[in-house]
């Protein structure tokens, strides 16, 4: 009798517990919309797609926003991603017992330094190696959409490579417990059959395929809502466009920059309702990532025939 | 044990209702010193901050606590009554004050100045600038560093033809606002295109945030010019330039020349003036006042008197502070005035 009640009031009160969870996401989204009911009633739809951001007209528009903040993570993505994943194979499967906790412990010390001394480090470091490539770029390339831009160092280079330094240690520590976890067995039999070290990674990479897009994608997410570093070597200048070297604005960004100084209602409601969009691409990514690996998953369950009760425990 | 989690529980709970009683009611309790809050601008904090220190020294039965979080938040707070006194480097608007419970004065405290710096390569000398060719350089239309306009103001000074790298601050500041304002009188051009505010809407350059991002920026970049304020270009030893101020005297930023931009301005009954651009022969051209806003009449008269009496001390004996800090201190006319508006504070 006791111990039912005892199990009872556990069940209730870890419930209440992933109850609070909903809530909150439900209160930020709600409160989020009331502080920004003001510029969402005045601009509605033409907030996403127009891109002046005039504080004293009073005309807000968010595109350069959400372009800088989706343009500079995709980049920061693409960089980490290869270099990231290769650490994580590197340690869990090619590199000798001596180096793997060091080398663990050392890719897991980059994410706790602090953004702003990422910063410091982009402004003083990172800034001025770019503005030297940007110098050196041929003035052929420089026609390029791609390339075209002064030679400020600050710019969207910068902030794509600080980005890409600080997903890394996200994506790799991810995808090499994710690595760990694959039974041996998996690449035991892999040997059995003949394959090579390089053959029998690839099958452990396909085991943990799903989780691999996990880290992935949470390192992306990590990158979407990066304020401090990245708001000090972009160079903060609102403009859509493709330019590597050319200054642009996060949405992030611009919230740490106005929002102490922002006295007008319009002007508050509007960097508000840049939070919300914010919050809505971050949820949407959220999505299409567990999207992506539900469908690999389930591309993945029909071969598995050996094992499909681990692939089961694991993926779960 | 449900029950025992139960009576911890409520105990714990009655324990906080407890506490939050006596704190709620700060006045009634005689025996600590009287808080005073407020919140604002973050140009004054330095000396605010000194001015409080010193002041608990004499007085020890007053605490004045005050929170840096930038003049629209301080402007904000003090209209929700959140805070006894705000502070802000750029006067509130008609609408603002409408907008606010109760009549608000103004009263400047200090003055600040705001001084363009640069890196050109190869040039020693100080480059002379005027409010026209600073507002034409910020609307992107002089684009080298080697453009008759500025070479004009420069005799004698070899200019490269390095591109101009325009910095401006990406965050919401009183000193863009002092900037623009300047700029704003001096050149139509930049009034219809650009404005005055705390952010606007840059046609051109790099944003870089806080004083310290800009002058780094500047150092940096070969061929950038940057605005910073005048203090802290003075405490970090950054050279500037002089500037052309209205009757054609090209002036270098100094105390003394700031706080001569605000003796040659006719002082409005409710302080809120801009002294950019001023008449005098010896005044710095980008230069404005900083302010403390107080209810004229709120509610709590003890609070009142305490801060009253302090603003007074502040006026007078704690103007001495200014300088060493880098802070102009306000003109002797201005202080009387002021003295006359604080005792209509009740």
């Amino acid at each position: 009798m006791k111990r039912s009640s005892d199990d009872r009031s556990f069940r209730i009160g870890t419930g209440a517990f992933a109850a609070l969870v909903l809530l909150i996401v439900l209160g930020i989204a709600f409160e989020l919309t009331r502080q920004s009911a003001l510029s969402i009633a005045k601009f509605g739809l033409k907030f996403w797609t127009t891109s002046t951001w005039d504080p004293v007209s009073g005309d807000f528009g968010a595109l350069p926003f959400i372009w800088g903040t989706l343009y500079s993570s995709i980049l920061a993505l693409l960089l980490a991603t290869p270099i990231a994943l290769g650490i994580a194979i590197f340690i869990s499967e090619l590199s000798p017992r001596v180096l793997r906790q060091p080398l663990a412990y050392l890719t897991e010390l980059l994410a706790a330094i602090p953004s702003i001394v990422y910063g410091l480090w982009g402004v003083f470091v990172l800034v001025p190696i770019v503005r030297k490539l940007e110098l050196a770029t041929p003035a052929a390339l420089k026609k390029i959409p791609l390339f075209n831009g002064p030679p400020l160092g600050v710019g969207m280079l910068a902030a794509a490579l600080i980005l890409a330094v600080m997903v890394i240690p996200f994506t790799s520590s991810v995808a090499r417990e994710i690595l760990k976890n694959v039974p041996s067995t998996q690449r035991e039999a892999a040997y059995a059959l003949g394959a090579t070290r390089w053959e029998a990674i690839k099958v452990a990479i396909g085991f943990g395929k799903s989780g691999i897009i996990g880290a992935v994608m949470l390192g992306f997410g990590r990158a979407l809502g990066e304020t401090m570093a990245v708001t000090m070597v972009i160079g903060n200048s609102p403009q859509v466009s493709a330019s590597l070297f050319k200054p642009q604005y996060t949405m992030a960004a611009v919230i740490a920059n106005e929002f102490t100084e922002a006295a007008d209602e319009l002007y508050l409601h509007a960097l508000i309702e840049i939070g919300l969009l914010l919050f809505i691409i971050t949820v949407g990514v959220n999505l299409l990532s567990r999207m992506l690996i539900w469908s690999t998953k389930r591309r993945a369950v029909a071969p598995t025939i050996v094992t499909p009760i681990v692939a089961e425990e694991v993926a779960a | 044990m449900k029950r025992t989690l139960l009576v911890a529980l409520l105990s714990v709970a009655l324990a906080a209702c407890q506490t939050n009683e006596s704190k709620t009611q700060p006045g009634a309790n005689e025996s600590g010193p009287l808080a005073i809050n407020g919140a604002g601008a973050t140009f004054p904090n330095p000396i605010y901050s000194k001015w409080f220190d010193e002041y608990q020294k004499s007085h020890p039965d007053v605490r004045i606590n005050y929170q840096p979080i930038g003049s629209g938040g301080g402007i904000k707070q003090l209209t929700a009554q959140t805070v006894f006194f705000g502070a802000s480097d750029g006067p509130m608007t008609d609408a603002q004050l409408k907008g606010a419970p109760a009549p608000i004065l103004h009263f400047p405290t200090v003055l600040g100045g705001v001084v363009p710096v640069y890196n050109v390569p190869g040039v020693k000398q100080p480059l002379r600038f005027s409010g026209p060719v600073l507002a034409t350089i910020y609307l992107g239309r002089i684009t080298k560093w080697n453009h008759p306009a500025i070479a004009q103001l420069n005799p004698g000074v070899v200019l490269p033809a390095t591109d101009i790298a325009v910095v401006h601050r990406s965050d919401g500041s009183g000193t863009t606002y002092i900037f623009c304002d300047f700029l704003s009188k001096v050149s139509p051009d930049f009034k219809e295109k650009v404005g005055v505010a705390t952010s606007v809407n840059w046609p051109a350059g790099v944003g870089a945030k806080g004083n310290e991002g800009v002058s780094g920026l500047v150092q940096q970049t070969p061929g950038a010019i940057g605005y910073v304020e005048l203090i802290y270009a003075l405490q970090n030893k950054i050279s500037y330039g002089p500037v052309q101020n209205k009757s054609g005297q090209f002036i270098t930023a100094s105390l003394d020349s700031v706080t001569a931009a605000a003796a040659g301005v006719t002082m409005p009954d409710d302080f809120r003036v801009s002294i950019t651009d001023p008449a005098g022969a010896d005044a710095y051209p980008i230069a404005s006042f900083t302010w403390m806003l107080l209810y004229q009449h709120p509610a709590d008269k003890a609070r009142t008197k305490a801060i009253v009496d302090f603003m007074k001390w502040a006026l007078a004996d704690g103007q001495k502070f200014a300088p060493g800090l880098g802070y102009a201190p306000l003109p002797q006319p201005v202080v009387a005035k002021e003295m006359q508006a604080l005792a209509t504070v009740q």
